[in-house]
This record gives C-alpha cells, sequence and structure tokens, in this order.
C-alpha cells in the first residue's frame, strides 16, 4: 500500500452523518469571496530563495496526469519516468536539496492504473486514478463502484470521484452523500478524492454546500474540476472550498485535503495556491498529504523557474525532460 | 543542510522589501530641501524655515520642507488668482486635456509615488500601490471628462475662483486628487496645503504639474503645518475651503470662515459601524472586517470601527476574527507582503495607546494577536475589544487606528439603533445576504456611505461624505463637482432694513377691527399655541399705523418646534407621491382664498394690489412645482465599477430650521419651506418677522391641507434671536438662513456646534417673483443631502 507521503500523516476523515442544516446553512457572497482573492496575490509575495522553496513544494504537491484518450501504457510510462526524477540532478543540487524531490502522485484513467503502478515500482510514489464514470460520472452506479473497485484492486492508492452535479444542482443532499458515503466504501483503504466540477455547478454556494456533503460522506481531498470542465480551478472556488474545509475541521477536528485541478500551468499559479492554502488553512496544509495539484504542464514551468533560481539565466523547456 | 530546506520546513513567507533606490536618489537631490511650488515655480519660504519629515517606519528623516507662513500664502493665493481668470477662459476641452495628462504622468510615475508614499507615511506599499495610486489616477481621468462636459452638464455655473485646500496625512495623494481634479475641472485654482507629516507626494505632483506643462498658478502648493493651514482658511483672497481632517478643526474653520462667504466642504471624523447580520457569509465579513479597519493602520476617516454583531453568531464571528488577526502581518511598509505598516507619527501612537488603556480600564476585554512588531519605528497591532456598551468611551470616540470595538445587537431595529448613536455619519457596512435586510439598514442608517457586503469601496464617479459631524459636502461623481461650482448670476444686496422694534407693551393706536379681534399664535406640532414667553410684539404698516400682534417667540418656542418636527418622522419615509398629493392640496386650498392673501399682502405690506397678486399666484405657482418635483427629484446610479449597483440617492435632512426674509413674505416663506417639505423634510421656520401676520394666516391653509401634524412650525419673532437657537441647535440638521449679512456670518458661526448643512444669503437679494432665481435645482438640491449606497452583485 503506497501511502500518501509528506510531513503530516494523519488519520483519514471518517465523514459524519448528513447535518442538512449546516449544509443549507452555509452563505457565500460571491462578490465578496472575488474581491477577496483578486487581492490577494498583491497581499503575499514570496521571493529568492524562498520562492525556489515554495516552488519545490509546489512540485512535490503535483498530481502529475495525463487523462487523454490516447493515452497508451507507453505514454503512461514515460510520465512516471518523470515523476521518478521530475527536475534535473544539476537544480536539485543548485538548490542545496538533501534528495530529488518527487512529485505527489500520478494520475490516471482506470485501464492504465496497472502500467503506472508497475512504473513507479520501489519509488514511493502513489498513483491515482480517476473513476466513476470520469468525466461526466452519470453511468449507473453500480457501474461507477465497480470501476472503483477495479482501479484499487489494480494497485491505485488514490480514487478521484466525480460526483453527480444533477443531485447538487437539484439540492439533493441525501442522494449525493449516499454516493458518495458508497464510492468511499468501495475504496476501501485507497483515499477518496471528490471532484466536484465546479464549473459545472455554477454557483459559489453550490460549491460550497456540495464540499460540506462531500466531507460528510468521508471524502479524504476535495477536488475542484475534472479539467475537462469550461471553467476549471479558479481561486474563488478554491477560496470557498478552503473555508468549507476550514468549517469542517472545526466542527469535526478531521483534516480533509484539498486539490485544484485544470488550469494551472505557471508557476506563479501554483504560488498563488499555496498563499491561499497557507492563508486560509495554515501550515498543516502545505504538504502533499492535504494539498495536491492536478497538472500535466505545471511541472514544466516550476521547472524552468527553478534553474532561473540556480543559474540566473531564464530557462529553455528543451533542456528539461518532457513528462 | 541547505538554506530551502529549512524553508521547506517553516513554508515561512521570507522578505519581499521593495526598492527604494530610485525614490531616495530624488530625496538627495533635494538634500538642501524642498520649496513651496508656487506660480509654476519651486520657491524658498519667505520666513527661510524648514522642517524635517521622517519616515513613521524607521524614524529616520526623508527630508527638510519649507515652513509655510502667512506671506508664503499670500504669494501663493496671489499666484493662483492671476491664473484663474485664464484657466476658467480655457474651452473644457483644452482643460481635460491637462487633467488627463496628469492622469497619464501619475501611471507613468506610479512605482515612484507608491514609494515615496510609503516612506512618508508608513502605508504597506501594497495599498500605495494598488488603492491609492490607481484611485488618484482614475480620479484624474474622471475629471477630465466633467472637464469636457461641464458646460453641458451645469449649465449656469461656473468655478467658484481660488480654493484653499487642505489635506489629511491618511492618504495623501489621493486626498490631493479628490479636491485638485474637480476644482481644475471645474475652472477653480488651487492653494493647497498639505499635511504636515506626508507633504512629500504633493511637491512630487508639482513635478508633474511642471512635467504636463500646467499654466503657471493654477496648482500652487504651500508645506508647513496648522499655522498655515490657518492662515490659508483666513486669506480673504479665498472663494472656497476644502478641508479633509478632524471634526475638531473642521468646527474651526467653520466658524473662522462664518460670514466670509467662503463656499465651504468639510469631510471630517467617523465612528462607522460594520454590521453583520446571522445571515451573513461570516467569512468574507472577516475580510471585510480586515479591509475596515486594518486597512491603512485604521487611520481611515470611513473606517469600520464599531463592529456590530447580531447576537446569535457573536461569539462564533468574533473566534473566526481573532483567528483572521493571528495571520495579519505587522512590519516594514515596504515589504510587500505586509497587512500592517507605521502609525504615521509618535504623537498618533500615543493616542491610540492611551484610548486602548482607557479601554482596559473601563472594563472591556481587549484582544491582541501575538504579532511580532518591528524593534524600532511606529508599529501597534490589531486589536479587537469586545464587550463594548455604547456608553463605553471607545464606543464613541474616534481612534484612528488599528482598534476595533465590537457590540451585539439582537434585531435589525437594535442595529440601526446602535448604528445611528454616534455623533458622526461618514459611512456603514452591512453584512447579509438578505437584500431586502441590507436595504432596509441602509435606508435607515444616517450616514452618507452604505457599503453592502463590501467595505471601503471607492471610486471618481460615485460621491463621498458625511452626514452629522461627519461633515458637509461630497467629493467624487456629479455631486462632487457641484462643491466646485457657483451661479454665475451675479446678486446685489438687499434693500437695506429700516428699524424696527419688537414693542410687547401696549400699542399706541388701536387696530381697525371689522369683526372680532384676533390672535396670531404660533403654529407648533399641528396646533396653534401661544407663545411661551407670554409676549406679543406690536406690528405696523408702512406709515406707522398698528396692524396687529404676533406671538413673540422664544427659544422655547423653538425647543418644543424642533420636538414637534422630530415627531413628525413619518412624513420623511413616505413615498414622494403621498408628499406630491398633500402639496398639490395644499395649492388648491390657497388658490381658494387669494384673493384674500393678496388683499392681506398689500395691507400688511403696503405694496400695490398688483404685486399682491402677483405675489400670490406665483406661490401658487411654486407649491406646484415642488409637487410636481416630489415624486420626480430623484437619485441615479453612478456607474462606479463592473458588477456593481451605486446608488445616489437623495435623503431629507430630517428637521431643518429656516428663517425667512421680509421680502415678499408669503412667497418667500412658500418658497424655502415647500422644497424642503417636498423632499421629506420636516422644517421650523420663521417667518418674515415685519410680516408675520401672513404666515399666520397660511396656517390656516396648511391645517386644511393634511399637511401632517409638526412637518411644519412656524414660530414668529425676531428673525436673528431665533435663528441663533435653530443654528445652535444639535438636533436640527440644516439650516436655512436669508436675512441680513450680519445674520448669515452668526447663523454660519453658530453652526459649527453640530457642524449642521447652513445655507445663508450673506445679505444679498433674491428675486423670488423669478422663476429662474426663485425656485429649482438650486433649492432642492440644498434640501437633501446624497446618500451612496454601494450594492456589489454575482452569484
Amino acid at each position: 500500500m503506497n501511502a500518501p507521503h509528506g510531513a503530516n500523516a494523519r488519520p483519514r476523515n471518517p465523514g459524519m452523518p448528513l447535518a442538512l442544516d449546516l449544509v443549507r446553512a452555509v452563505q457565500v457572497n460571491a462578490s465578496a469571496v472575488e474581491r477577496r482573492t483578486a487581492t490577494l496575490p498583491g497581499r503575499r509575495s514570496v521571493k529568492k530563495e524562498w520562492q525556489a522553496a515554495w516552488l519545490v513544494r509546489a512540485l512535490e504537491c503535483i498530481d502529475l496526469t495525463t487523462l487523454a484518450g490516447d493515452d497508451t501504457p507507453g505514454r503512461v510510462h514515460r510520465l512516471c519516468a518523470k515523476a521518478r526524477n521530475p527536475l534535473r540532478a544539476d537544480i536539485v543540487a543548485g538548490l542545496g536539496l538533501a534528495t530529488p524531490p518527487r512529485v505527489g502522485a500520478v494520475c490516471v484513467y482506470p485501464t492504465m492504473v496497472a502500467p503506472a503502478v508497475a512504473a513507479l515500482e520501489g519509488s514511493g510514489i502513489p498513483v491515482a486514478s480517476v473513476a466513476t464514470g470520469f468525466p461526466a460520472g452519470l453511468t449507473p452506479l453500480p457501474l461507477r463502484l465497480q470501476e472503483i473497485r477495479e482501479a484499487v484492486k489494480d494497485g491505485a492508492a488514490e480514487i478521484d470521484i466525480v460526483i453527480t452535479r444533477a443531485h447538487v444542482l437539484n439540492q439533493d443532499w441525501q442522494t449525493l452523500y449516499d454516493e458518495i458515503r458508497a464510492m468511499r466504501e468501495a475504496c476501501g483503504d485507497a483515499h477518496l478524492k471528490a471532484i466536484l466540477g465546479t464549473g459545472d455547478l455554477r454557483t459559489l454556494r453550490n460549491v460550497a454546500r456540495a464540499s460540506q456533503v462531500a466531507m460528510m460522506a468521508g471524502a479524504d481531498f476535495i477536488k475542484t474540476s475534472t479539467g475537462k470542465e469550461d471553467v476549471n480551478a479558479t481561486l474563488p472556488v478554491s477560496l470557498v472550498m478552503l473555508r468549507a474545509i476550514r468549517e469542517y475541521f472545526e466542527a469535526t477536528g478531521h483534516h480533509v485535503g484539498f486539490k485544484p485541478a485544470g488550469g494551472l500551468r505557471a508557476a506563479k499559479d501554483a504560488l498563488n495556491w499555496l498563499i491561499l492554502m497557507k492563508e486560509e488553512l495554515g501550515r498543516d496544509w502545505l504538504e502533499p498529504d492535504l494539498f495536491r495539484i492536478g497538472a500535466s504542464s505545471l511541472l514544466g514551468d516550476i521547472e524552468r523557474q527553478l534553474e532561473h533560481y540556480v543559474t540566473g539565466r531564464y530557462a529553455s523547456l528543451s533542456r528539461h525532460a518532457l513528462a | 543542510m541547505g538554506k530551502i530546506t529549512d524553508i521547506l520546513r517553516t513554508m515561512e513567507y521570507g522578505p519581499a522589501p521593495e526598492a527604494t533606490d530610485i525614490v531616495t536618489a530624488w530625496l538627495g537631490q533635494h538634500a538642501a530641501g524642498f520649496d513651496h511650488f508656487i506660480g509654476g515655480k519651486f520657491v524658498r519660504p519667505a520666513g527661510g524655515k524648514r522642517f524635517a519629515v521622517t519616515n513613521p517606519a524607521t524614524g529616520a528623516e526623508l527630508a527638510q520642507v519649507a515652513q509655510g507662513s502667512a506671506a508664503d500664502i499670500d504669494r501663493a493665493v496671489k499666484a493662483a488668482r492671476s491664473a484663474q481668470k485664464g484657466w476658467a477662459a480655457r474651452s473644457g476641452e483644452d482643460r481635460a486635456r491637462y487633467l488627463y495628462a496628469i492622469a497619464r504622468h501619475v501611471q507613468k510615475r506610479e512605482r515612484f509615488l507608491s514609494v515615496l508614499e510609503t516612506m512618508d507615511n508608513g502605508k504597506p506599499i501594497r495599498e500605495a500601490r494598488d488603492i491609492d495610486m490607481p484611485l488618484v489616477a482614475r480620479h484624474f481621468y474622471h475629471h477630465a471628462g466633467w472637464a469636457a462636459l461641464l458646460s453641458d452638464e451645469f449649465p449656469g455655473l461656473g468655478p467658484v475662483g481660488v480654493c484653499g485646500q487642505i489635506i489629511p496625512w491618511n492618504f495623501p495623494l489621493l486626498m490631493l486628487a479628490w479636491k485638485v481634479a474637480p476644482a481644475l475641472a471645474a475652472g477653480n485654482t488651487v492653494v493647497l496645503k498639505p499635511a504636515e507629516y506626508t507633504p512629500m507626494t504633493a511637491l512630487a505632483f508639482a513635478g508633474i504639474c511642471r512635467e504636463v506643462g500646467l499654466p503657471d498658478g493654477v496648482v500652487n502648493i504651500v508645506t508647513g503645518d496648522g499655522e498655515t493651514g490657518a492662515a490659508l482658511v483666513a486669506h480673504p483672497g479665498i472663494d472656497k475651503i476644502a478641508f479633509t481632517g478632524s471634526t475638531e478643526v473642521g468646527r474651526r474653520i467653520r466658524e473662522a470662515t462664518a460670514g466670509t462667504g467662503k463656499k465651504l466642504a468639510l469631510e471630517l471624523g467617523g465612528k462607522s459601524p460594520f454590521i453583520v447580520f446571522d445571515d451573513a457569509d461570516l467569512d468574507s465579513a472577516v475580510e471585510g472586517v480586515v479591509d475596515a479597519i486594518w486597512f491603512n493602520q485604521g487611520q481611515v476617516c470611513c473606517a469600520g470601527s464599531r463592529l456590530l454583531v447580531q447576537e446569535g453568531v457573536a461569539e462564533r464571528f468574533y473566534a473566526k476574527l481573532k483567528a483572521r488577526m493571528a495571520t495579519l502581518r505587522v512590519g516594514n511598509p515596504l515589504d510587500k507582503a505586509i497587512d500592517i505598516g507605521a502609525i504615521v507619527a509618535p504623537v498618533q501612537l500615543a493616542r491610540i495607546i492611551e484610548l486602548v488603556e482607557q479601554g482596559r480600564r473601563e472594563g472591556a476585554a481587549c484582544h491582541q494577536p501575538a504579532t511580532a512588531l518591528p524593534g524600532q519605528g511606529l508599529f501597534y497591532p490589531p486589536t479587537l475589544f469586545t464587550g463594548i456598551e455604547p456608553a463605553s468611551t471607545l464606543a464613541q470616540t474616534e481612534i484612528f487606528g488599528p482598534v476595533l470595538v465590537a457590540m451585539t445587537f439582537r434585531t435589525p431595529d437594535e442595529a440601526v439603533a446602535l448604528a445611528n448613536n454616534s455623533a458622526y455619519g461618514l459611512s456603514a457596512s452591512i453584512w447579509s445576504e438578505n437584500i431586502n435586510l441590507c436595504l432596509d439598514q441602509a435606508a435607515r442608517i444616517q450616514a452618507g456611505v452604505v457599503w453592502i457586503n463590501g467595505t471601503n469601496m471607492f471610486d471618481a464617479a460615485a460621491g463621498f461624505g458625511g452626514y452629522r459631524e461627519s461633515g458637509f459636502g461630497r467629493e467624487g461623481g456629479r455631486e462632487g463637482m457641484r462643491e466646485y461650482l457657483k451661479p454665475l448670476a451675479a446678486r446685489k444686496a438687499m434693500a437695506a432694513a429700516t428699524a424696527m422694534t419688537f414693542d410687547a407693551t401696549p400699542a399706541p393706536d388701536a387696530v381697525p377691527v371689522d369683526d372680532l379681534d384676533r390672535t396670531a399664535k404660533l403654529f407648533v406640532g399641528g396646533k396653534q399655541v401661544r407663545p411661551d414667553s407670554g409676549y406679543s410684539y406690536t406690528l405696523t404698516d408702512p406709515k406707522g399705523r398698528s396692524l396687529g400682534q404676533a406671538g413673540l417667540g422664544n427659544r422655547k418656542d423653538i425647543r418644543n418646534a424642533v420636538e414637534a418636527a422630530h415627531k413628525a418622522g413619518g412624513w420623511s419615509t413616505v413615498a414622494g407621491h403621498n408628499r406630491a398629493q398633500v402639496l398639490f392640496f395644499l395649492a388648491e386650498n390657497l388658490g381658494a382664498r387669494k384673493a384674500e392673501f393678496a388683499a392681506r399682502l398689500t395691507a400688511l405690506t403696503g405694496q400695490k394690489a398688483a404685486v399682491s397678486e402677483k405675489e400670490v399666484a406665483t406661490a401658487l405657482d411654486r407649491i406646484v412645482f415642488y409637487a410636481a418635483m416630489a415624486d420626480k427629484y430623484d437619485g441615479r446610479v453612478h456607474a462606479t465599477k463592473a458588477r456593481h449597483v451605486t446608488l445616489a440617492m437623495p435623503e431629507p435632512f430630517g428637521v431643518m430650521g429656516i428663517s425667512c426674509p421680509d421680502e415678499m413674505p408669503l412667497l418667500s416663506l412658500v418658497s424655502l419651506i415647500v422644497p424642503a417639505i417636498a423632499l421629506g423634510n420636516r422644517v421650523v421656520a420663521t417667518p418674515s418677522q415685519r410680516h408675520p401676520l401672513i404666515a399666520t394666516d397660511f396656517y390656516q391653509v396648511l391645517e386644511t391641507s393634511d399637511v401632517p401634524a409638526g412637518v411644519v412650525n412656524l414660530v414668529t419673532g425676531e428673525r436673528d434671536v431665533l435663528a441663533k437657537t435653530l443654528a445652535e441647535h444639535d438636533d436640527v440638521a440644516a439650516h436655512w438662513y436669508f436675512g441680513s449679512a450680519e445674520g448669515s456670518a452668526m447663523v454660519e458661526c453658530a453652526s459649527a456646534g453640530n457642524l449642521k448643512v447652513t445655507w445663508v444669503n450673506y445679505g444679498l437679494a433674491r428675486d423670488w417673483l423669478s422663476r429662474a432665481d426663485g425656485q429649482g435645482e438650486e433649492f432642492l438640491a440644498h434640501a437633501c443631502q446624497i446618500k451612496n449606497i454601494w450594492v456589489p452583485y454575482g452569484e
């Protein structure tokens, strides 16, 4: 079993009975949330070695992802090789790191779990699998649950499930809760990341309520998007989800992780999200067991920025190994 | 282990200082000391004196700047005067070009100005860079537009002349922009006195004026202290004073300018409520509090410094707030990741410390996070007081520091009551997800600016300014432009009044009586009442013959009338349509008695019958005009930011005092009280002291016209005696005075007590019969105050 790595190994979120009063009491003021996230990048800044360190941390939180129709075992093998060795040795040395950093996980489709597990053997890097009819999540529930069990059987340590957006849009919290609960059971020891599909939920109020229900149903992580919606991870959506995590933590004492996914491509984006995590949830949430970034091209930009930090010269992607 | 490994363990932010080399070099070029900027040149102070300006974050001296004397002010006013005609004579488009160039150059010098502002004032560079400077540029852009539109949008109005402007230290360049931009747009020239602690960006702005080729003398800047400001206020060559600062100094300026005819705008202190209802987005409201009271170290006139939380969520909200306070970073304001910078000056820090100590002594619970403060410089941690009661010193006193005081409330009514329990009325923030509740609160709270689910939102297109002792006048938007304009038409002095006595002893001759003897009374609270004094004075016709008696009202009658007016609050909240109906009915009933009133006017004044008929007919037209306006003089939606509705709502003052002239005693009375009540005010009017009997006839018309009791109160007697009581009355929000020059000065001076809004005639005549001079926008604009309500929206 590949446990999530990082400084904070914590008990999983066991969930709690659905508390509809708490879900319905959620209030979100969209324009105030947007003001907060619009000004946050201007309120905090990391420079020089602090910036380099924060980018290393961002790298360690990446779920290096390939979720394409043309994925093959060969393609997955190449991605896993990058996951094992995300940063060139001279940059690792230049940063003064004792050991090379590694990414948080590799994230693939269920049929690619087996090749990924094989490729990552001995690395300690967990394999995450999307499941439950990703990305729409509208296949029959037994099939969705079966898909989870297959992925776990093949060695996935983390399952990124998609919720049924219809249950949110229709405010059918009980059905949503029951489904996620069943998925959590199907996961067994594998950690469950609940993808809310925030771009489909449209309103921040929906996002906040869906976040609460997913955590009550036992999600280990809540995740913004599949990467396939029109709008994926945004700072306002993330802020609302982080506040929900804080609310849940204050009510239950259980830590739930957060994973923005889709659209985070620049190193600067990763810093903004780390700042948001630190400001809203604090130091504990700056580790890969409570924070992941779902991304495929972000790593390349982080490599370039770190190379610039080490050499003082602006870098070219062609000098970094392809993921 | 390397440093990066250590940082990976702590995940601290690390330092992120803004570079200062360019500003430091500029200050170095002026090591010999900065001069005043007068007539387009930098000129040495007449007295040769300079004083030190320091960086509050380090205590280091930044510069020596000129100490302005009365001679310097005089020189600057002369330069402004000689430039004013030429500046005003340019086309609006031409002035717009200069304002546009200033906006552009502020943007080009954005980082220089931001760094300089932070070094001078101590505010975080983030705020100087992301808030102050963009708003400065925005203000000049916006007013470049007003310059181009002036003749179209403000027909009949022109520049006031030379404006003296005194600005505070909390937003040095932004307050300069708020003052200079509209003044220049309207064709005025200015003499600006920056705050003693923070003159540096104003001096840099002088350089921008030169850089854009602004004509010499249009902007003059004299640095100095309070004495320099006092010299500016006192200078006879100034046509208008605009002041932003403390209420205490604002009062002194009101007194000093009383009767001089100088137009005055005061933007003063506040103790603004920040109201959190139990259905608010509490996390967002916490961030709102951060931006309300820990913005600019709380040194903000409109800071949300009184937190009112609904009791059921108070403990939860306080817990969230305390957690948030722990993540605020206090320190070097040049650091890009600092939330709270330095307090501007030692005296200000000492005041904050003293007030916090007083709060502790009074037993309130004081919470401060364990935030590390820098070892040197003027810093103070974010502070929250809970267990504050309205009776606590800290609930009433403006602290002007990062100190929040919190109280709880149970119901929306109680929230309003607590919010309005203050001498101030600058701003308010209201947090609830219920728009019905928000707008109801916004309507009922006495404040010039109301932010719904937000705080400290500013834009050049919106008006900013206070109710009550937070001052008067607006900055920004259409209402702000009016402050820098005056009617172009010149006005003549009133005809000299012949002496009159208020003899309360038996008259030497008999009043001709056709029927029974008539007793004119005062009209208070809808009832005819005898004067408190028990005295009546005899009125005479132009030939000196007795006409009858009128009650000799005194201060107690004014007191009673004000109380009656306060009880008639319903008039201010009914629909304009309801008021219109009453006013039309008033016209109807006066119309029915036209001939009687005309005859009475002729008998009282000795004027020709045709003139009396014209006076009555015009009075009728006037009532109809304001009846028509009652449901049409509405507000605006300002074009501020995207996805914001910014409502500019004209609101009645509440209770107004009106001192009427002797000229056209019926028409002037109607011309003054009807616009006031049409917009929802309740008035205490003193009719013509010489011809009060037309007013005492008029109350019979009021009585038959469904004018609710207390909406119009008439107290006859000696105008200036009664005017003084009205002007001094703290529960009268505005006072119109149409009488002598001396009386005008007295009213303006006496109004300083509660800083009521005054409109006086300085003894100048008005053509009451004329449509242009006797009615219209000028009267309506003076009968209301504009409340700007910001409603951001989006889901």
